[in-house]
């Protein structure tokens, strides 16, 4: 019965899935026989993801338009082509590989889980197209074909923790988290990072839950009582997407409060906060390189675009849309500086670029396909927003090999000529092996 | 505000300078009424600056200082950019002066002294200190309370200067506690002292007593080590007894979430047979038009907010048994008897009723407000108990109540029992089945829709809100008996008491595992669930 029952249903999801997208596909095919340069977006629409997704292929198509308004790139107007591959894995390959020899896009932007990533690796390495990445993730990892715009862990997750420790005084740590990859990988770089900084074994606690976990009454019950040790304790929360608003109704109504144990999250930012009521959450912290909140002329012309983009003076920004954005921009400087938008000319030219960031610098592509970017810590306030109460004085450079994790601490990876080399191992001298 | 301005400014600069004067004079030795040097700290602008004012503050004894603390607690304490700069407390009149609450002439540009968790505690610790001589014993008693969670070395003169003057036993208990609570984590106390601390804490026995004793300084004398030890290991001891009682509370709770979930499906699925994949999406719909009606509350008249929800129970019930009939008669009835196109049919349904909601109100959670009587939690004994928690435990059993009460009163439920049973000698007897099909099926979409208004108050209101439930709920049904409702009532609520004694020892994911993994062998063993209907029908 339930055999037949869960078989049933992929098999139902799938056919629905595919016939939405087949719609999709046939709608985004051009009318006008006009020379364009195609820009693929690669954003769950519908399913679980597409409440995180949604926004970031309205800001591509926001930046498409800004651009066309500038006159487009290389004389040619840009073309959003837009797909859904329904916050279904094996569907982003298949809708990579369309949107890359169908239609023939220079540029991909798309995925936010690590899963979709790995799903669509290798159809841009077979076919030599260049996939933008806007989204935090675990690092290990550095691909040719692959630009990442958001935080590797020591970008968002190492920085955090030194903020709690030297402002908080926090001795004690739970590391929380849904469990998969992200979460796991975060959290083996963050325990080691704690223990090389003496903390002890029985003073961290490490918790996973399931995917859209809603029931956080034992959970939330253990941490108030793992934090009555008699040392300050705080909560690293890697907990994903839905099950966010019930972790945090649940810590409200348990009384635990920011100034007791403060929870500060990797993957709460201004839209997952428009799904619950701040006020008991009043200090709770976020760590990004961007919050709506940030206080330049850059941000404040970007927040009054995109509201107009969109007609609705309440829409929020968040960090992801801005490691989009500056992916955009870099793609756009990388293609007039070559010239044309053949991938391989595109992908060498990326190296270096830089273009201005919200926060008022410059991110740069470095030569491991990450970018500089500053760390911001901020708290959350009554109103939704986070109030920005620690920025790192420079920007920060990823670590996509951890130097904390016993497989990547050798790994080095850099692209240019003559090492042209993702996990380029600085002990034995070789290109590959560990940390594949 | 433009012409007194700049005389005002000038007596505002000579007062300052007289301030100054003051401060230069009682340097090193800070007199009880002086804190312009605290003010003058708060517009360095650094938190650690901040930090040390609200200290001096609450020392201070200067009749100004909670009014201070408050502003700042409340963000109205603002600074002058232009030199020197001034602290002002900012209201609906305009900005005033700290000290003599007077409207002051317009500094120019001002901004807020920033606070974060550390000011948060500060500030905490800072009111508690000077509310302890308040005239009023309920603000004594949260004063002391504040003292005890900050734990602030700096507030025990006053605390001590408190406890000499209370006359009240709860306030004077209260602050006892406090006051052994600092004491223990101080450096310098004579041993027999830090004893008698370590017993009075002890004896609140809950876990917070716990925190404080194990944050005994490692230099201490044995004697003393030993003495908490002795405590530690009798709280704990009690503590793992309410633990258990604490997990069984859970267990209910989810439970009866579970039991609201699945109680339409018993319905739909249970009586009718009706593999409805749909069901969940009927969860979602009553959680979103629990938000349509919070938006129009608050729209129209926010005074009835906190009858929102029971405003909305009736609405969701309404509005999704409507949707049910709508689906039975224009696709369900087509597909009686067969269960495989029915599930394709009724997964199509769920499939299109998310994309609707999504396009509608956006892929983005929506925001559904708690009623203040359903916020806050009240203990009994160490166990703590959410209010949410226990009207949804209530909501689900009136829930259950009336289902049953239909079933068995009422001349609809004797109909729908009768179909069940044998449709062909019911539609002889002259009930329209056709109808009571559609009735059955808009009875259980409804109440699928009731139980999302009690959801959206612990989970999030989004698209997806159903699919989190349509697994769990056909569990309970299947675990509890097909066609049982109160084999769907023991089957959640033992399902999620299970649940909840296994997540501790085995954490949440191996937990579920294993609870499924307890499922399918008991289904192996009871094909039919715990309470199985006997008779013809079943087997035909």
């Amino acid at each position: 019965m339930l055999n037949l029952f869960t078989q049933a249903r992929r098999i139902a999801g799938r056919a629905a899935v595919g016939a939405a997208a087949v719609a999709l596909a046939a709608a985004s095919v051009p009318a006008h026989a006009q020379e364009t340069i195609k820009v693929g977006v690669l954003h769950s629409l519908s399913g679980t993801m597409a409440i995180s997704e949604t926004t970031l292929k309205d800001t591509v198509l926001f930046m498409v338009q800004e651009q066309n308004a500038k006159g487009g790139v290389l004389g040619k107007k840009l073309e959003a082509v837009v797909v859904d591959p329904a916050s279904n894995w094996p569907l982003f390959a298949e809708k990579a590989r369309e949107l890359i020899s169908k239609d023939k896009v220079a540029v991909v932007f798309g995925c936010w889980t690590s899963v979709s990533r790995k799903s669509v690796l290798p159809v841009f390495k077979e076919l030599d197209s260049i996939l933008f990445y806007p989204v935090q993730y675990e690092g290990e990892e550095s691909e040719r074909n692959v630009f990442y715009t958001g935080a590797a862990p020591n970008q968002q997750a190492i920085p955090a923790v030194d903020y709690l420790m030297e402002n908080e005084g926090v001795q004690r740590w739970v590391l929380a988290g849904t469990d998969y990859v992200y979460p796991r990988t975060t959290n083996k770089i963050l325990e080691a990072y704690l223990k090389s900084k003496g903390v002890k074994d029985e003073d961290i606690m490490i918790n996973y839950t399931p995917f859209g976990q809603s029931d956080w009454q034992t959970i939330v019950a253990d941490i108030k009582k793992f934090g009555s040790a008699g040392k300050k304790t705080a909560v690293v929360s890697t907990i994903n997407g839905d099950a966010n608003v019930p972790f945090y109704k649940e810590l409200a109504n348990q009384g635990i409060k920011a100034t007791d144990i403060p929870v500060v999250a990797f993957s709460v930012g201004e839209e997952e906060l428009a799904g619950i009521d701040t006020k008991p959450l009043v200090g709770h912290l976020a760590a990004w390189n961007y919050f709506q909140s940030v206080d330049t002329p850059e941000n404040k012309d970007f927040i009054e675009k995109w509201r107009a983009y969109t007609k609705n003076d309440k829409r929020v920004t968040n960090d992801p849309m801005e490691a989009t954005m500056i992916g955009f921009n870099m793609w756009v400087k990388a293609v007039e500086k070559a010239g044309t938008t053949d991938p391989d000319a595109v992908i060498d030219a990326l190296i270096g670029v830089s273009v201005p960031n919200l926060s008022g610098g410059y991110s740069t592509m470095m030569p491991n396909h990450h970018i500089t970017k500053p760390v911001l810590i901020g708290e959350v306030k009554d109103d939704g927003q986070f109030d920005i109460v620690e920025q790192t004085p420079g920007l920060i450079v990823a670590q996509e090999w951890s130097p904390y994790l016993e497989g990547s601490k050798d790994l080095i990876a850099d692209w240019r000529k003559p090492l042209n080399c993702g996990n380029f191992n600085v002990k034995t001298g070789k290109c590959g092996g560990a940390g594949q | 505000m433009t012409s007194p301005a700049r005389c005002r400014s000038l007596s505002c600069a000579l007062l300052f300078a007289a301030l100054a004067l003051a401060t230069l004079l009682c340097a090193g030795r800070a007199s009880a009424q002086d804190i312009s040097g605290a003010l003058d700290q708060f517009t360095q602008g650094n938190y650690g600056a901040t930090e040390a004012a609200l200290g001096e503050l609450a020392v201070s004894g200067s009749p100004a200082a909670a009014g201070i603390v408050q502003a700042l607690a409340d963000g109205k304490l603002v600074f002058s950019n232009a030199l020197p700069r001034k602290v002002f407390i900012e209201t609906d009149k305009g900005l005033l002066d700290p000290l003599t609450m007077q409207p002051v002439p317009d500094p120019g540009p001002v901004k807020p002294v920033r606070v974060n968790n550390r000011i948060r505690r500060a500030i905490e610790a800072a009111s508690g200190t000077l509310s302890l001589t308040s005239p009023d014993a309920a603000t004594r008693l949260s004063a002391a309370g504040a003292v005890l969670r900050t734990r602030d070395e700096a507030a025990l003169p006053a605390l001590e200067k408190a406890l000499a003057k209370e006359t009240d036993r709860h306030v004077k208990s209260a602050m006892t506690l406090a006051r052994s609570a600092i004491v223990i984590g101080m450096d310098g106390v004579p041993p027999e002292e830090r004893i008698k601390a370590i017993e009075v804490v002890g004896a609140e026995g809950n876990q917070d007593a716990l925190a404080v004793l194990r944050g005994l300084p490692d230099n201490a004398l044995p004697e003393v080590k030993e003495a908490a030890a002795k405590e530690i290991a009798g709280i704990q001891h009690s503590l793992a007894m309410w633990d258990v009682v604490q997990n069984v509370w859970y267990g209910l709770s989810l439970g009866s979430v579970l039991l609201l979930a699945a109680i339409g499906l018993a319905i739909t699925f249970g009586v009718m047979g009706v593999i409805n994949m749909a069901h969940g999406e009927m969860v979602m719909l009553g959680a979103y038009t629990t938000f349509v009606v919070q938006q129009a509350i608050r729209t129209y008249d926010p005074g009835l907010f906190d009858a929102s929800l029971i405003i909305a129970i009736p609405l969701a019930f309404l509005f999704t048994g409507l949707i049910g009939v709508i689906i039975e008669r224009t696709v369900i009835r087509f597909l009686y008897g067969r269960p495989l196109e029915t599930l394709l049919a009724t997964w199509g349904i769920s499939l299109i009723l998310q994309q609707a909601i999504r396009t509608i109100f956006g892929p983005t959670n929506r925001e559904v407000g708690a009623p203040s009587w359903m916020s806050g939690s009240f203990d009994i004994g160490q166990l703590s108990i959410t209010y949410g928690r226990l009207w949804i435990i209530i909501f689900a059993m009136l829930v259950f109540a009336a289902l049953l009460a239909v079933l068995r009163l009422t001349r609809i439920g004797l109909e729908m029992r009768a179909v069940t049973q044998n449709r062909r000698m019911a539609a002889s007897m002259g009930i329209r089945t056709n109808w009571v099909d559609a009735m059955t099926f808009g009875l259980g979409s409804g109440i699928a829709g009731m139980a999302g208004v009690a959801l959206s108050q612990i989970d999030n209101v989004s698209p997806n809100l159903g699919q989190g439930y349509i697994i769990d709920s056909f569990l309970v049904v299947v675990f509890g008996g097909v066609g049982n409702l109160w084999g769907t009532l023991v089957g959640a609520m033992s399902l999620g008491v299970a649940n909840k004694l296994l997540e501790p020892y085995a954490g949440a994911v191996l937990g579920k595992i294993a609870l499924l993994v307890i499922i399918i062998l008991f289904i192996q063993k009871r094909p039919r669930g715990l309470f199985a209907l006997k008779g013809r029908s079943i087997e035909a």
